[in-house]
């Protein structure tokens, strides 16, 4: 072969190769790590998995705060508005967490329904609201609005 | 009435910006002097419209005018005048000024240092720059006006700037991520007046490279103080979250990185040419695809602003446009360029490809992981999230293969190294790594796979560095002399990759020997983190410009002998009634204590926070050593030389002045 289309080859092969190192290692990684997210009314209805890492999300429940007087677990509830699934996290919540706000934590969801969270997210300032979380407050307020008809 | 004159001058520079993409253009290509010579003046004059713009918005804001909306919806009358002065570029609309600000800086540096360049590349070049800006201008002028005002209901105060971002980290982080982020425009501009002209020769690479370098230098920086703001402000002692909108700061860092690197090489030996132009094209590719990503709200994110859909379509507009238009001229012009130069399969020319390779992966790697969720998303794929083990278990591997080939390509030769010779060469290093790392890893007390490899490569990358140096600096006339004759591009490059080895140091012991516990503590309590004792002896509260602060005192003790006394705040904001948390920390270069109040969780108990963090200073000295390491090479005397021997020779005759200036290297 020419030594030019030699060199060509060489440098292409290693392109390729590095490109397949990196594809391999992005697949495998990506496998183990994606959280996909679930509203209240999704985790109620049995959609989410159970032994799998998920993100929940929606607004914290005025008055579920419940704090133990050991350590730093603390239980409350996360509601779309149409349903409310109970979030137990050991550890500092972030600044901004508060009841009637939209927070969105990750975790696991227990056998007990209890969604056991090593993870909590709070909106950063006052005008914003985590995409998940409007999203699914919105598809509540559109659940619950069509469910009047249905009963008449 | 200030405010009307800052639209009106933003509009002007939106003018010159437009008169300046088109003008000097037609010049260069019609070959017409009269319309080049227009380049220059309208650079200088949209900057000082720009200039006058951005004055003009910091008065605003100086003076708590309440009837700019902007400064209504970021400021407040509390406010001490420095966080009212870093406040302009504190929301979308004043941040995205300053980064027109800076692009209309960069032109203009272009338009003053580039006297010796061709008159048609300085032409083409500030044409390039024009465009951008006019596609900025727009930009800011249609969707995101800081000058709207709020008339005739002008509110008595304002929202007050977000509490987070009322720090000093803040007032220096986004001027030089914007500066780095805004400078690959630069290089950018070089490549696509090159592909224009089809002339990618040594002398184009050699003109992209100091550009190319300072905008790195400033992006390091920018990164690094964004890393270190996030660790004392919002982070609670973590210092890189894999967040997208860190990731949109990296990804031009790293295109950037193998970029600095493929231009050496193209301006060395003339090779790799279409592989650096494109380089070029994609760096400031991804420094828009960051600016999109951070300012269209796509993102959750600290950075990411509520706002309107309309900007992010124009931004991606912008992207789209602008990657679609110099590709296409790019697979138009790039196959004219050939190349004759030969090099061995083992060479310094391979060694840096293989740089280039694995850096691109890593940067590919990241882009995936932060565009996978928006594209599914988009597509109703649902949402979901990309978590840190994918970035860590990805990115770090990658990181240690290119510090172990750095290692190793320092000593190589361009055209041909000898395998055998450089086996030899590399004993050495390879044997005192390893026995420092050994060491080391004694010293921390434990060994894992990931820090065992972290720090070897550090160590390798830093004991290959000094030892080419040791090499390089051998004289007849003794040490002194050999050390005083290395150049400053050199040592340049000494510093920079010392600095790697710095950061790749820093984040692999912290990431393993930082210890952290969060327990619940009660005035007079204490806790125990390794031999370090921490007692919680009071609580006190004191009064802020605009905040009243709670704070906790922690007395650190070793063997009962006090080691610092630290005091973290819970502060409340007195308008957006923001809680924010002050973390107090005892910085070292060896490790720092860090101790946060979280919040109050019963009658007198609070959450705590107590962390030991090994080596972490390391992280951020060591990018400020890369940042300085490139202003040091761009300060080489070579430049100038180069240039006047370069200015001998009559202006347009480029293609010669590269040779001549081959001839002088």
């Amino acid at each position: 072969m020419h030594p030019i289309r030699r060199k060509r080859l060489t440098i292409i092969l290693f392109l390729l190769a590095g490109l397949a190192i990196a594809v391999g290692l992005t697949t495998y990684a990506l496998r183990q790590n994606i959280n996909l997210f679930y509203d209240p009314t999704q985790i109620a209805a049995g959609e989410a998995p159970r032994d799998a890492r998920i993100r929940a999300g929606g607004m914290v429940k005025q008055g579920s705060v419940v704090r133990s007087e050991q350590d730093l677990t603390v239980e409350f509830q996360v509601t779309d508005f149409v349903s409310s699934v109970t979030v137990r996290y050991t550890g500092i919540l972030p600044d901004l967490f508060d009841e009637g706000q939209g927070v969105v934590a990750l975790g696991r969801l227990q056998s007990d329904g209890v969604f056991v969270a090593d993870q909590v997210l709070a909106k950063h300032d006052e005008n914003y609201m985590p995409p998940e979380v409007s999203d699914a407050l919105e598809k509540a307020e559109a659940a619950s609005a069509r469910v009047p008809p249905m009963n008449q | 009435m200030y405010p009307e004159l800052g639209q009106f001058t933003l509009i002007l520079s939106l003018l010159l910006a437009s008169l300046l993409a088109v003008v000097p253009l037609v010049g260069a290509i019609t070959g017409r002097d009269s319309l080049q010579a227009f380049a220059r003046p309208l650079a200088a004059g949209m900057f000082v419209f720009v200039a006058l713009a951005f004055a003009v918005l910091t008065h605003s804001f100086l003076v708590d005018d309440f009837s700019v909306a902007y400064v209504a919806n970021n400021s407040n009358s509390l406010l001490p005048w420095y966080y009212k002065f870093s406040a302009v570029w504190g929301g979308h609309e004043g941040s995205l000024l300053l980064w027109i600000l800076m692009l209309a800086g960069w032109t203009l540096a272009v338009a003053v240092f580039s006297r010796r360049l061709p008159t048609v590349m300085v032409s083409q070049v500030l044409s390039v720059m024009g465009m951008v800006s006019v596609g900025f201008l727009l930009f800011i002028l249609v969707t995101s006006n800081p000058f709207d005002r709020l008339l005739p209901n002008i509110p008595a105060d304002g929202a007050d700037l977000n509490p987070l971002l009322q720090d000093f980290g803040l007032i220096v982080h986004p001027p030089m991520l914007y500066m780095g982020y805004v400078g690959f425009s630069v290089a950018f501009a070089f490549a696509i007046a090159a592909l224009i002209n089809g002339r990618l020769d040594a002398a184009w690479a050699r003109w992209s490279r100091p550009w190319t370098t300072v905008a790195w230098s400033f992006l390091s920086v920018g990164i690094a103080l964004g890393s270190w703001w996030a660790y004392y402000e919002l982070g609670w002692g973590g210092w890189w979250f894999w967040d997208p909108v860190e990731n949109a700061s990296l990804l031009p860092w790293l295109a950037g990185t193998a970029l600095m690197h493929s231009l050496a090489v193209t301006e060395k030996r003339g090779v790799f040419k279409s592989w650096t132009v494109l380089l070029a094209i994609v760096t400031f590719a991804l420094s828009l695809l960051g600016t999109f990503l951070v300012r269209s709200g796509v993102l959750t994110s600290v950075h990411a602003f509520a706002s309107d859909p309309t900007r992010g379509a124009f931004l991606l507009g912008l992207l789209a446009f602008t990657i679609v238009s110099s590709l296409t001229l790019y697979a138009f012009r790039a196959p004219v360029v050939h190349t004759r130069v030969r090099y061995g399969s083992l060479s310094r020319e391979i060694f840096l490809l293989l740089n280039n390779v694995l850096l691109v992966s890593s940067m590919l790697l990241v882009l995936v992981g932060t565009l996978y969720p928006l594209v599914l998303d988009y597509m109703g794929g649902g949402r979901l999230s990309i978590g840190e083990p994918f970035y860590n278990t990805t990115f770090s591997p990658i990181a240690i293969a290119v510090g172990l080939l750095l290692g190793a390509g320092i000593f190589s030769r361009w055209k041909k190294t000898d395998g055998g010779w450089l086996g030899r060469r590399l004993l050495w290093p390879a044997a005192i790594s390893l026995i420092v790392t050994a060491v080391v890893m004694l010293g921390l007390g434990g060994f894992t796979p990931w820090a065992f490899a972290g720090v070897l490569t550090a160590t390798w990358v830093a004991v290959a560095t000094l030892a080419d140096l040791w090499d390089k600096s051998s004289s007849r006339h003794g040490r002194w002399h050999g050390l005083r004759r290395q150049s400053r591009s050199y040592y340049g490059m000494v510093l920079g990759h010392l600095g790697m080895a710095m950061t790749m140091a820093g984040a692999t012991v912290v990431s393993n020997y930082g210890v952290e516990r969060d327990v619940r503590m009660s005035p007079g309590e204490t806790a125990e983190l390794g031999d370090l004792r921490f007692t919680f002896s009071e609580v006190g509260e004191r009064q802020g410009p605009n905040f009243v602060a709670q704070y906790g005192r922690f007395d650190i003790t070793r063997d009962g002998k006090l080691v610092a006394t630290l005091y973290p705040e819970k502060r409340q904001y007195r308008v957006q009634r923001n809680v924010m948390t002050e973390a107090g920390i005892d910085a070292g270069l060896t490790r720092d204590l860090f101790v946060a109040l979280g919040e109050r969780v019963g009658d007198n108990a609070w959450a705590v926070r107590i962390q030991y963090k090994p080596l972490i200073r390391w992280l951020w000295l060591g990018s400020l050593f890369m940042a300085f390491g490139g202003f040091l090479a761009i300060a080489d005397r070579r430049y100038r030389i180069r240039e006047r021997s370069a200015g001998k020779v009559p202006a347009d005759s480029g293609k010669l002045e590269g040779d001549v200036v081959e001839a002088v290297s």
